[in-house]
């Protein structure tokens, strides 16, 4: 796995045919930060952590890991990004057990050992063996975090990952995702659910209308701040 | 320790079998439509007294070969957009265009399948004595497979998040694979001559093979390019 201490959007802008989705945002997140990345729908966040995952490129300005580009280390990069996307990037005809154990494979886990931490994490071991599309929504949101945490990757990218989760499955969502950013992992969280969010980033990014309108430390009273800068 | 190419290959061959094994869905649907497709040409080209017409049955073998394919790649590529699975694979640190070879060994034996089905069916309807050079026969058909399940394993997932998918996929497989479509039904009646044209066949199994060169290497070479949004 390949361990950077930050990762840097620079001037980056997305255009997908004339429709500006990102324009001219530049944004740093160094190890042990949990940047909170808020917006109303249809802001550019979703496109901001697909340009961070490596699976849409930038029209203009650069992303660098470590000051590298993604171009430069090659498929490696991958294994050290984790992505919990609003779609759960699960196949429904397969059990938990095969799902996990397929993308631990497709990443060269150790696959019974990772896979039962997995299952355990997910709070699923009495479930593993049951199909994916027989589960409610909070239990597939479990699966596919565990699923994108599978290879504990470095650069965390979570877009709203507290979707259909009970209040003690949100909270151990919360506690995991601290300890992740103990460990110098670098998480970035997109989520509308600003009570949610408040407490647990440590970084506030506001985007509006494709532009960053907000970037500093965060501080109490989110919904507040959240508000004077975007409206209601 | 990352996999290699074959085994990432191997890997989503073997997951989308382990998909199609529980719900069947691809393999009812495509066989179905093929046979449909035969039964069909055989009631427009059998006669009422049960004489086919003159060297129809290469056609009709090829493009229900090619109709049930393209209803395939469709289905093997909707089953990926439900839940954005396709994203998976490709944030995945496993090579690209071996996430491409395990898609395309996927339809390549789903087609094939097909095929056991449908070449016997046509014989049978169509008094076409394609069993004459069964060697000769399964190269044609095993090539043009891969010429055509190539292309289309390409375009499919290119146009996996496109809404007219199912309208462009066609429009646009049809004309680039025609090349294949054309040799493959050559080399087909010329095995079904009386006597087998040998050469002709095998002439048309070397160009079967230039095809699938050039296309597999296309395909490989900008699956990663095409796939990045």
């Amino acid at each position: 796995m390949i361990v950077f201490d930050n990762v840097r959007l620079a001037d980056v802008s997305r255009h997908f045919g004339r429709r500006r989705a990102v324009s001219h945002v530049s944004l740093e997140a160094r190890a042990g930060d949990i940047i909170g990345l808020f917006g109303p729908n249809g802001a550019g966040k979703s496109t901001i952590i697909g340009m961070l995952a490596t699976l849409v490129a930038p029209t203009a300005g650069s992303v660098t890991y470590g000051g590298q580009s993604a171009r430069a280390f090659g498929d490696r990069l991958r294994a050290s990004i984790g992505l919990l996307a609003h779609e759960l990037y699960l196949y429904p005809e397969l059990t938990a057990r095969q799902n996990l154990d397929f993308f631990a494979r497709l990443y060269g886990l150790q696959t019974s050992a990772a896979v039962g931490a997995a299952l355990d994490a997910a709070g699923l071991a009495d479930r593993a063996d049951d199909e994916v599309g027989g589960f409610s929504r909070g239990m597939r949101q479990r699966l596919a975090l565990e699923r994108a945490l599978l290879h504990e990757p470095r650069l965390v990218l979570m877009d709203e990952p507290f979707t259909g989760l009970d209040d003690a499955a949100t909270s151990l969502v919360r506690e995991r995702l601290q300890r992740l950013s103990g460990k110098g992992a670098i998480v970035v969280v997109a989520t509308h659910d600003l009570d949610l969010a408040d407490g647990l980033v440590t970084r506030v990014a506001i985007v509006r209308g494709g532009r960053l309108v907000a970037d500093e430390p965060a501080a109490g009273g989110l919904r507040a701040h959240y508000r004077s800068m975007v409206g209601n | 320790m990352r996999p290699g190419f074959v085994e990432v290959a191997l890997l989503v061959l073997k997951k989308d079998l382990a998909i199609e094994f529980k719900s069947r869905e691809i393999v009812y649907t495509t066989l179905f439509f093929a046979v449909a497709c035969v039964m069909i040409f055989s009631f427009a080209f059998v006669m009422e007294e049960g004489v086919p017409v003159q060297g129809a049955a290469a056609g009709i073998l090829w493009i229900a070969v090619a109709f049930s394919g393209t209803l395939a790649l469709g289905r093997t590529f909707e089953r990926e957009r439900y839940g954005e699975t396709l994203r998976a694979l490709l944030l995945a640190p496993a090579s690209r265009p071996a996430i491409y070879a395990g898609k395309l060994l996927g339809m390549i034996l789903l087609m094939a399948a097909t095929e056991v089905i449908l070449t016997p069916m046509v014989a049978f309807f169509f008094h076409a004595p394609f069993f004459a050079r069964p060697l000769l026969l399964a190269a044609l058909l095993g090539l043009g497979t891969i010429g055509f399940a190539s292309v289309g394993t390409l375009f499919a997932a290119m146009l996996v998040r496109t809404r007219t998918r199912d309208v462009l996929l066609p429009i646009l497989l049809y004309p680039v694979t025609i090349p294949v479509i054309i040799a493959g039904v050559r080399g087909t009646a010329a095995l079904l001559q009386s006597p087998p044209e040998e050469p002709v066949a095998t002439l048309w199994i070397g160009l079967l093979t230039a095809f699938d060169v050039v296309f597999v290497t296309l395909a490989l070479w900008t699956f990663e390019p095409l796939m990045t949004e």
